[in-house]
Parts: structure tokens; sequence; C-alpha cells
């Protein structure tokens, strides 16, 4: 009898007395003040289970990244629920979330300190956390997502878009975590390189037995990368499904359906089909 | 009007920048013709092809050089032509639109006034004209309130809404020809569809040539009439849009190929391996 | 240059600007050797940086390059005009212009430099530390600065002279209390935009601390401009020293301080108009070199019109 992922992860779960990697329960964020406020995050609620890959799918100002920042904790205002492997979290994050918790954000040009090498910029979490052996950790690092020791002494321009990329997992790995936030890791990459990133990130969860969320706008990406998604509009979540529900062209929420015939490439006759999807509530 | 001239005949394009580290050779020898259709020019980044459109309209600073066997729009010589003659070209029959409207309207001046001056730089007619026409291209790029849009700061529009203006602002004076590069790439997917759905009208219209520059090969294919594949410098393939499945290069299959795609499952995706032999060839 | 000399020299370029370096110290120089290179093609920077590096050398060789004690008065040979013993002429106490002038490079670099040691480091650091830490320190930390943004250099040192007495050293205490504030103020600016980009949330998220992030991620970003404002600075800083010489308040007589020296020159102007010129041009031509070499490095370092350098 063969069971799927994520029942065994599920599974898993539970003899760990949790059933969820990660909880997010009713969390809302907003920027700014009275009649400014931005509700850029409304009462959204998901789980994630153990060694599964989670997809937030939305366009911009959907609230999809700030989701990401509020679990990093690099956004602390946020009210709500979260919690990582069954224990809550609070507004600071301690050392122990980091060594769980790591994210790889979406412009490879920006992710990497310019006047840092390679090799500076992997030392610094083995020494914020007194790791020792950075050497051997830093060779092993580079390794595992592709570079060879070439690249070790190169500064962030010397790179190409997808060599950064593979330096950024690399950082966000070299703590060992369970959890991988990925925060639109290919969009600003060529669509030949992505390919590569995916597959790396790909195996990377099946050797080191991850879990990610993967926030993309792109559903093909996500239909690629993830067994469930979520599809968020305005801060709200709007539908959550499977990646053969998807597959099936089964959403039923008419946002759903639209993202997805816009996803298939320009057809004028669709396309003036499309509506406005406005906030609700 | 006769249709047997091309709008549009490049004939070994070159493009080269002198840098400290040697020379870098952006463009080695594109060349395609175009009529009064929609071309799409798909690369990956350094393919060339953003290089290629600013060549066109001679926007290629020193230490850039330009060389080509032919260059010719609408039967002008554009090697020929002086700065004041490519001035007069510009806009008026070769326009240019860029990727982030954040980038390219002037954040410091109200958007009408924008599109009005684009109007008025080719002597075109008085303020007050300058400034119904600027309405009237609004409306045409489907902005539902031109006097207040016609009234606000780039800063106060979204993208989309920017893009269209960018749009109205480089088709008011009517030109012949439009460039676009990666016009629709800062924008969301569906917010990308229906400005392309503007631009296809209004090209279609007007009876305007369109390069759409992208590294998007899908969404290419599915709004160009003809697809040129660019890859270091050089033309792999040159296809009709409809019949990109049947392409025949190796690097254009492999783009196909690696694109994720709904219907597939989670196997890993194929890799482009690219091969040196490529560089060396070319249409 | 011979030929295996070429050799070496090609190789040790290639190595310098080899794409895969094999260790931190080659891919630091390599960096640095690209920045020379590019200031190299620089000539008005060139003969900046060949203006300043002479100044240090003849303040440096001062004792074996004069011909006279500075100091000594000799009155027999008063505003005698220049001449083949004395290359700039003479002053009104007999003491050689040329002798006085060089030794004068050391009392302006001496003021030069401990007025940069000073101020450059207090504003990096208090501009960094208010604009990533923010909230009430930043308020703090930028209300100070305000205050002693609103003192006027030259009022400043007379109150400071009036309550310390003349001197160098209180010249320069004076001088470096008004320059720092500026670094503070564009350090912060800075160090506003930099602290939103993905490395710094990045870093944030492996748990370093504030000093650690401030320290070895905002600082060296901010280090760049700020060493073009500091040697754009420094002509300024060169004819403020001069101008409180001038008035009295800095470098007390004997001291050959030049601005010392136009000051005592004025009376002399029309006739020995040598005695008050010659300081002058040194002056000059020193401002000009600091303000070559300040430019040509914006030009190098300036991360707008480089490759993140």
């Amino acid at each position: 009898m063969r069971i799927c992922r994520c029942c065994a992860a599920t599974r898993r779960g539970w003899s760990r007395g949790y059933e969820a990697m990660i909880d997010v329960d009713s969390l809302s964020v907003t920027f700014g003040h009275g009649a400014a406020a931005v509700h850029a995050v409304r009462r959204i609620s998901f789980h994630v289970a153990d060694g599964e890959s989670f997809g937030l799918v939305g366009e911009s100002g959907s609230g999809k990244s700030t989701v990401l920042r509020a679990l990093s904790g690099l956004n602390p205002h946020w009210s709500g629920r979260l919690a990582v492997a069954g224990k809550a979290l609070e507004r600071r994050r301690d050392t122990a979330f980091y060594k769980q918790v790591q994210m790889v954000f979406q412009d490879p040009y920006a992710s990497l300190h310019p006047r840092h090498t390679v090799d500076r910029i992997l030392a610094e979490p083995i020494a914020i956390h007194g790791l020792g052996d950075p050497d051997r950790r830093i060779a092993h690092a580079l390794d595992e997502v592709g570079l060879g020791a070439q690249f070790r002494y190169r500064y962030p321009h010397q790179l190409s878009g997808g060599q950064r990329q593979r330096v950024a997992i690399a950082r966000a790995l070299i703590l060992e975590p369970k959890i991988l936030l990925l925060d639109e890791p290919t969009s600003a990459l060529d669509v030949s390189v992505q390919a590569e990133v995916l597959n790396l990130l790909h195996r990377l969860k099946r050797e080191r037995d991850l879990t990610y969320i993967l926030v993309s706008h792109n559903l093909a990406v996500v239909a690629h990368m993830c067994g469930r998604l979520a599809v968020m509009n305005h801060g709200a979540i709007v539908e959550e499904m499977t990646a053969a529900q998807l597959r099936a062209r089964e959403p039923s929420h008419p946002y759903t359906k639209q993202l997805l015939v816009a996803s298939l490439g320009y057809d004028r006759a669709a396309i003036d089909q499309f509506e406005d999807f406005a906030a609700t509530a | 009007m006769s249709t047997s001239r091309p709008l549009l005949d490049v004939a070994d394009l070159r493009v080269d920048f002198a840098t400290p580290k040697g020379v870098v050779q952006a463009v080695r020898g594109v060349s395609f013709t175009l009529g009064r259709e929609k071309l799409g020019v798909v690369g990956e980044s350094g393919s060339g092809k953003s290089v290629t459109g600013r060549a066109i309209l001679k926007l290629v600073r020193p230490p850039g050089r330009v060389t080509a066997k032919r260059l010719s729009f609408d039967g002008i010589d554009l090697q020929a032509c002086d700065e004041p003659a490519m001035r007069a070209i510009r806009g008026r029959r070769i326009s240019m639109v860029m990727q982030d409207p954040k980038f390219s309207l002037n954040p410091v001046m109200p958007v009408g006034t924008q599109i009005a001056e684009a109007y008025r730089l080719h002597g075109q007619g008085s303020a007050a004209e300058a400034k119904r026409r600027a309405l009237e291209m609004l409306e045409a790029v489907r902005i539902r309130d031109p006097e207040r849009v016609y009234r606000a700061y780039p800063h106060e529009v979204s993208g989309g809404m920017g893009q269209r203006i960018m749009i109205a602002m480089m088709l008011i004076p009517d030109p012949d020809l439009l460039i676009a590069d990666e016009p629709t790439s800062a924008l969301d997917v569906t917010v990308q569809l229906q400005v392309l759905a503007i631009l296809d009208d209004l090209v279609t219209q007007r009876g305007m040539g369109l390069i759409f520059i992208s590294h998007d090969l899908g969404l290419v294919a599915s709004f160009c009439d003809r697809v040129l594949i660019l890859y270091g410098g050089r033309v792999m393939e040159v296809c009709d849009a409809k019949r990109l499945g049947e392409a025949t290069h190796p690097y254009t299959r492999g783009l196909l190929d690696c694109l994720p795609r709904i219907e597939a499952g989670h196997a890993d995706l194929p890799v482009l391996r690219r091969d040196p032999a490529w560089l060396e060839q070319g249409i | 240059m011979t030929a295996a000399a070429q050799e070496t020299r090609q190789s040790r370029h290639d190595w310098l600007l080899s794409d895969t370096p094999a260790s931190r110290t080659q891919a630091r120089l390599g960096r640095a050797y690209l920045a020379w290179l590019s200031f190299r093609r620089n000539r008005l920077a060139m003969i900046g940086l060949i203006i300043v590096l002479a100044m240090v050398m003849v303040a440096a060789s001062a004792p074996w390059l004069a011909h006279y004690d500075p100091t000594v008065p000799v009155l027999q040979n008063r505003l005698k005009p220049a001449s083949a013993a004395h290359w700039f002429g003479t002053d009104e106490l007999g003491r050689d212009i040329y002798s006085r002038v060089v030794y004068g490079a050391r009392l302006t670099l001496y003021v030069v430099l401990l007025v940069a040691v000073i101020t450059a480091p207090v504003g990096l650091l208090i501009g960094t530390l208010s604009g990533y830490v923010g909230g009430w320190l930043d308020t703090v930390l930028m209300r100070i600065t305000d205050i002693f943004l609103a003192f006027p250099k030259l009022i400043l040192a007379l109150a400071f002279v009036s309550a310390l007495g003349p001197g160098i050293e209180n010249a320069i205490i004076a001088i470096a209390i008004t320059s720092w504030p500026p670094y503070a103020r564009v350090a912060r600016a800075e160090t506003l935009t930099i602290r939103e980009s993905d490395f710094i949330a990045a870093v944030r998220l492996q748990g370093a601390s504030t000093a650690r992030i401030v320290w070895s991620h905002v600082v060296p970003l901010c280090t760049s401009s700020l060493i073009v404002r500091v040697t754009l600075d420094m002509a300024g800083i060169i004819l403020i020293a001069a101008g409180l010489g001038f008035l009295g308040l800095g470098a007390q007589p004997p001291l050959p301080e030049w601005g010392a020296m136009i000051s005592s020159g004025r009376k002399f102007l029309l006739d020995q108009w040598w005695v008050a010129t010659v300081p002058g041009i040194a002056i000059f031509v020193v401002s000009l070199g600091f303000n070559l070499l300040g430019d040509g490095l914006r030009d190098v370092l300036d991360p707008k019109s480089r490759d993140g350098a």
C-alpha cells in the first residue's frame, strides 16, 4: 500500500505530539494607522504539515510576501497566532528559531551584501551561532548547491543571477533549518536558470526532508513545486486546493479561474472577460 | 502604400562595447525584416535583445558602436541619418515603450502634461489641441477617468495604469513602428494581459508595426505573429508564433521544455544544455 | 622594461584580475587593483593624488628640504626678494620663506589629519547607529547633531580661544567639533536606505545582533561616500585653519603656519608681495590637490557609477 507524502507527514506529526509544522491562525498585518491604514493581511489561516511544500499564490499587493515576513519575524507588527513545530511564536524570535526557519529572498541582486565575498557571506551564520569548523561547512554548502570552489572568494557582482540565488540558498541551509520560506525565489531569473534552481530546491527538499512555503505569482511554478496551495487576493485567502485539483482545472473561485486563464498566455477573447476582484470586507 | 517594401529592414546588425576587460559583442549579426505585423524578439538576459531595440533607434551611446550592412526604415537609411534627422524620426515615426513606468515617466510633472508634451514636440498643434488629443489618447488606452488622470502625478497611479500612460504618450504622435522593450514584465499577470490587449487593438487599428522584446517565450508566442529567438547576440530561429511548438533549433526546444507547466507533475524540469556551437552559428 | 619584467607584471595583473580568486586576500587585492586602474585613467585625479603625495613627502622630509631654520629671525635679511640663496625671498623677520613653507606643510598636514581622524569616525558611528536603531536614539542623536551643526566654525573658534587660549590644538578641536555633523547626517540617510535591503533582512534572520549588523554590514557601505566627503572637505579645513591663523587664533608665532604667514605679510603686500603670496599659493595648490583627489575618488567609489565597488 502506498501512502502519499502528506499523509505520511501528518502521521509523523502525530507521533511528535503536534499536527502541523507551521500553524497560522487568524493572522492579520496592518501598515499605518487610522484612515491611512493598509490591511495587508486579513485574518488568514492555514497549516503546513511536516515535509510538505505549500504554495501561496497571488498578484502584487495580495499580502503573500507579508505573510512570510510576519512568520520569519522580520515584521513584528502582526496579530493572531503563529506556531512552528507546536510552539507559539512571540514578537521577537530566539536563536533556536533561526536554526529552524530560514528564508530565501526574491531579488538575487539585493540579497547578498555587495562588499562581502561568498566565503564571508557563508561564514557569517556559522560565526553568529558559534558552530565551528567553518572551512568544511562552507565548502560543503557550496558543493550542495552545485557551486565549485572557484566561486568561494568572488564578490556578488562577479556572479550571475542564478549563481547568486544558489549562494542565497546555501546561506539559508548552512544553519540546517527544517523550514525554508521561499519568497519568489525564481521570479528574477531567466527561464533556463529558473529550471535549474527549482530542480535544486526539489533535490534539497528530498535529501534534507525540509518543509517549504513557496510564495509566487506564477501558478505554473507553484503547481510544479507544491502539493497544496492557497490563492490570496487583497490580503485574504480566496481558495485553498491541492496541486492535483489545480491540474484538473477544478478551481471553484472565479478569481482562481481568472488567474488560471491568465497563466495560459494571451487570449484576446478571454481578456475581455477579466474582472477586477476588489477587496471584500 | 506599397506593401512590397518592408517597414524595417535590418541586415547583419552588430553592436560592440569597449570595456576595460576587452570588447564585448552584445549583438553579433542580427538580421530580420518587419512588415506591419507584431514581431516578438525573445531571449534571456545577455542575448542582446534590448540592445537590438535601442540600436534601431540609434540610442546606443559610446563606448557602444553600431554597424550594420543595412538598417533601413521605410526606405530611409537610418545609418546615414545624423542626430537631428534621428530626432525627427524618434517619437514621430518610431516610438519606444520601456519596462517600468516608475523610471520612464518624469516624477515631477503631471502625467497629462507629459503626454501633451509628446504631442507638441513634433510640432503638431497648439497647447489646447495637445490637451484634447492627450485626453483622447487616455480614453483610447481605456483609462476610465481621463480628466483626473491627466492631472495626476506618476507616483499616484498604479503600475498598469502607468504603463498605459506610457503607451498613450508613445502613440500620440502616431508613429509607424513601436518598439516595446519588456513593456509588461513589471506588471501582474492579469494586468499584463489587459495592457497587451490595448496595445494589440491600437497597433492593429493604426496599421503599425510592433517589435515586442521579452524574455517570456509563452507570452510572446501567444501575442505576436512571428517570433525571433536570440542567443548570445545571434538569431537562433525565426518562426511563426502559431508554429512555435514545431520549432527545430535545440535552443528554442530547450527553452520551451524547461518551462514549468501546470499540467506536468512534480518531476524535475529538463535543464537547458548550452551548446557552445550555438554562439558560432546563427541565422 | 625588459621582457621578463613585462611578463611578471602581466602575470601579476592577471592574478589580481582573476575571475576565481583563491583566497580572501586575493579577492580584496583584486578589487582594490581594479579601483586603482579606474582611478589611474582619470588624469586630473592623478594630478590631485600627486599633489597630495608631494605635500606629504615635503612634510616628512622638511628637515632635509629646508635650507634654513624656519623660526630664527635674521634681521639683516629682512624682506629680500627671491634669489639663489632664498628661493622665495625672506619675510619681515628675515626668515627664509621657502623653508617656512616647507615646514608649514607639516602643520597643515597635522591639522588636516587630526580633524579627519576625529570627525569621520564620530560622524559615521553616530549616523549609522541613529539610522539603524531609529526610535528615541535616533531623535536624541539627531538633535545633538543639529545643535552642533548650528555653530559656525569661526565663531566657535573665537569662543574656544577666549576660554582656553589660542593655539593650534584648540583650533583643531574647534574645527573638529563643527565638522562632524554633516558626516553623521549623510551616514544616517544612507543607513535608512540600506536598512531596508534584503541582505540586512537575511542577516537579521540569522540572529545577528544590532552591533554586528551596524559594524559589519552597514558601516562598510557608508565608508565610500564618507571617504569622498572627507577628502573634499579637507580643502575647506585647510582654509579654515588658515583663516584662524590669519586671525591669530590658530598656530601662534613663530610657527610657520601658512595662514599666519599671509596675515603677517599683509602689511607688505604692495612692495614685497612674495611674503603673503607664496604661502597663499601653497594653500591654493594643496586645496586644489585635495579637491581633485576627492573628485577622482568619487568617480571610482560611487556605487552608482560602478558595479558595486
